[in-house]
């Protein structure tokens, strides 16, 4: 019934907004839909945290701990994301930029989009999955291209050229997971049962896949939902599409959709842990993370662009995730899953209020947007304390999970990834400081005027910071949960 | 269809798949890889056609129509409307000129059947054994989409990767699970939409369809 409503609720807000013209009460009321997806995720948690996972849909939907927690990260971000958009949408058409009509496109497909994701992780079949995470690239490709501009227009091209060959390789990753299966014997006639491909058989099965073919699978599987997470080196299309889309979207794709195709690769990862051991995937997750590690070091000296700033920092979180997966052991995935959720809120929090600062500045260069904190205090510091969470600072809860994942590396025999990673970390620390310094320190015209921001920017904003913070302070709330999700996949 | 009539078929079909790849790469007539992809999606149809007709697989052969007709007949429509709005286009500058392509398209063949030696062992048949051609396939794909500048071409060399993995898929395991399939066709389908939406944009725009026209990002 929970994971019935946690569907179609979203798709029926979408549905509405598709029927009727738009209105700011459809914007609210998509934000509304979106809050109720919390609300049933957290119902789903408080279900299947005692480690019974719940199934619909004969089998073919089923939510466990891990899933459980993923449908929560994806309501919290949708919920910040669908309350922006009301003002991004209503700005945008009192500016004669869009229309009515293209505010309504909008807020359907950001609501298939968020039912996309919802199918992807509750998906008890892995081809399935598969089919949601595709169809997630088919509903953003016009969220990325809404601002309807030469650089958006390319991004989008991009955005789906890339991601597309991403997810091929990842559905021949998946056929061939399928053709192992098929050899195992273990299921003798089983012939085109879908149930070959859930996953709970194929954990089932996992020791006596062959190695052979399990080993050219998993690296294709790396590689093409690597692509979608965004990790070297596949991610080229990353810093334009999150940089072009529309604040909401931007949050939304790198809050939560890179983690979503993360969470494929974590179940995939469990399967060929059972075949493999832990070794292989483990090297294989080493290197794409700290490629994506040195590369986001490397080009984020160079930016001018704060939105794309915040893109290649999308690629060093997603880089410190696989590493943390790498190591693999449950510590290792509680702490990655806090780093999801806990990367989730401020990047979405700092990409809402980026779109507010280029809404109200006009640019989204770093250096025509001085001295921030002396002219929008508010907003100025929303962004500065979204910068402090995302550089892994105390008391945010990124800080907790970059240590525990750090510790995680160091017990399995990581340690020289660890180090090697730390030494990205404080590359990135002082370039993105200075950045930082400058947006919002930096030299102000000596007349400018404070500005006020609106209270529907500031306390949603406010309260994603207050969240993300309190669980970096009190993990209580969350310690069974992720532990539960983490045991699901950490065998 | 069994007996030695079936193998035959079968390497035919699979054969032309390939054919039909390795001509993307000569051909620079835009409306004439169009066409090419056409007729590769017809051959992939006939494939799975045949291994459902020796299996008496009902699902396969569901599979086996739906390939046929999204991608021999719908998705080449598609693109053909967007080409034909263009006519005399070209592919005329590729970053790898035809005769380097066709060489790169033997050495790209050759790999895939040494990558792909340890998988067909696992579990031999007539249809295992053609499992690097799809590979090949693959790589061709990729090939393509990294060396030629028109959208159209790129949106050909999504497509040819795609074919590939689907004869893998048909070759190793006689397809996926059909609910699957289903899903995987309607994504292929909605990928093409979108992509020829962006293409129409893209001409409304710059009054081209050339990939060059984009270099507004970079870093």
């Amino acid at each position: 019934m929970l994971i019935y409503a946690t569907l179609a609720v979203p798709l029926a807000a979408g549905a509405t907004a598709a029927l009727v013209p738009w209105r700011r009460w459809v914007g609210w009321m998509t934000t509304l839909a979106n809050a109720a997806v919390l609300a049933l995720g957290i119902a789903l948690c408080a279900d299947t945290a005692n480690r019974r996972p719940l199934g619909a849909l004969a089998g073919g939907l089923r939510a466990d701990a891990l899933s459980s927690f993923m449908v929560v990260v994806i309501g919290t971000i949708a919920l910040l994301a669908a309350g922006q958009a009301v003002r991004y949408l209503g700005t945008e058409i009192e500016r004669g930029h869009s229309s009515a009509r293209h505010a309504s496109l909008y807020a359907v497909l950001v609501q298939i989009f968020v039912t996309c994701m919802l199918g992807a992780v509750l998906a008890a079949n892995l081809g399935v999955m598969w089919v949601a995470v595709e169809a997630t690239t088919i509903a953003t490709t016009f969220l990325v291209g809404h601002r309807r501009t030469n650089g958006a227009l390319e991004a989008s091209w991009k955005y789906v050229v890339i991601c597309s060959i991403g997810i091929a390789l990842a559905f021949f990753g998946t056929v061939l997971v399928y053709y192992a299966a098929l050899h195992v014997g273990a299921h003798p006639g089983a012939g085109h049962g879908a149930g070959v491909l859930d996953w709970t058989s194929l954990i089932v099965v996992s020791r006596h896949l062959d190695p052979g073919v399990m080993r050219l699978a998993m690296a294709l599987l790396v590689l093409g939902y690597g692509t979608k997470v965004g990790l070297a080196p596949m991610h080229s299309w990353l810093p334009d599409a999150h940089s072009q889309a529309p604040a909401p979207v931007s949050a939304l794709m790198s809050g939560v959709l890179l983690t979503v195709a993360f969470y494929a690769l974590l179940r995939f990862k469990a399967i060929a842990d059972g075949a493999l051991g832990p070794g292989y995937t483990r090297t294989l997750l080493v290197v794409v993370g700290l490629g994506s590690l040195l590369l986001a070091a490397s080009l984020l000296v160079t930016q001018k662009d704060y939105k794309r700033m915040l893109a290649y920092h999308s690629i060093e979180h997603m880089g410190l995730i696989a590493l943390g997966a790498a190591a693999g052991s449950t510590l290792a995935i509680a702490a990655v899953l806090l780093h999801i959720l806990g990367h989730g809120l401020a990047k979405a929090v700092l990409f809402l209020a980026s779109g507010e600062i280029l809404l109200v500045e006009g640019t989204s260069e770093i250096a025509k947007v001085p001295a921030l904190l002396s002219r929008r205090p508010v907003l100025g510091g929303i962004f500065g304390f979204g910068l402090v969470a995302l550089l892994g600072l105390p008391p945010f809860s990124l800080f907790v999970s970059e240590l525990n994942m750090i510790r995680a590396e160091i017990a399995v025999g990581l340690g020289w990834v660890a180090a090697i990673s730390l030494v990205c970390m404080a590359v990135i620390f002082a370039t993105v400081t200075a950045h930082g310094r400058h947006l919002l320190l930096g030299d102000a015209a000596q007349s400018a005027p404070v500005a006020a921001t609106p209270r529907i920017v500031t306390v949603p904003l406010i309260t994603g910071l207050v969240a993300c913070a309190f669980f970096g302070v009190v993990a209580w709330p969350l310690q069974s949960l992720l532990h539960a999700a983490a045991h699901v996949v950490a065998g | 269809m069994s007996g030695p009539g079936y193998v035959e078929v079968l390497d035919l079909a699979t054969g032309a798949v390939l054919v039909c790849a390795v001509l993307t790469l000569w051909r620079r007539d835009l409306r004439a890889i169009v066409s090419v992809l056409a007729l590769q999606g017809l051959a992939l149809g006939v494939v799975a056609g045949v291994l459902a007709s020796h299996d008496h697989d009902a699902g396969l052969a569901i599979t086996a129509g739906l390939v046929l007709v999204a991608k021999g007949l719908v998705i080449p429509w598609l693109l053909r409307q967007v080409v034909r709005r263009d006519p005399g286009s070209r592919e005329t500058t590729p970053l790898v000129n035809v005769p380097a392509s066709l060489v790169a398209a033997a050495v790209l063949v050759v790999i895939a059947y040494l990558a792909s030696a340890k998988v067909t062992t696992l579990f031999p048949s007539a249809g295992s054994r053609l499992a690097p051609i799809g590979v090949a396939t693959v790589l061709v794909g990729f090939f393509l989409l990294a060396t030629r500048r028109k959208a159209v071409s790129q949106i050909v060399g999504l497509l040819l990767v795609d074919n590939g993995v689907a004869l893998v898929g048909f070759l190793l395991t006689a397809g996926v699970p059909l609910v699957v399939e289903l899903g995987a066709s309607l994504d292929v389908l909605l990928v093409v939409v979108v992509l020829r939406v962006l293409t129409t944009t893209m001409r409304a725009r710059f009054g081209a369809i050339d990939l060059d026209q984009l270099r507004e990002l970079h870093d």
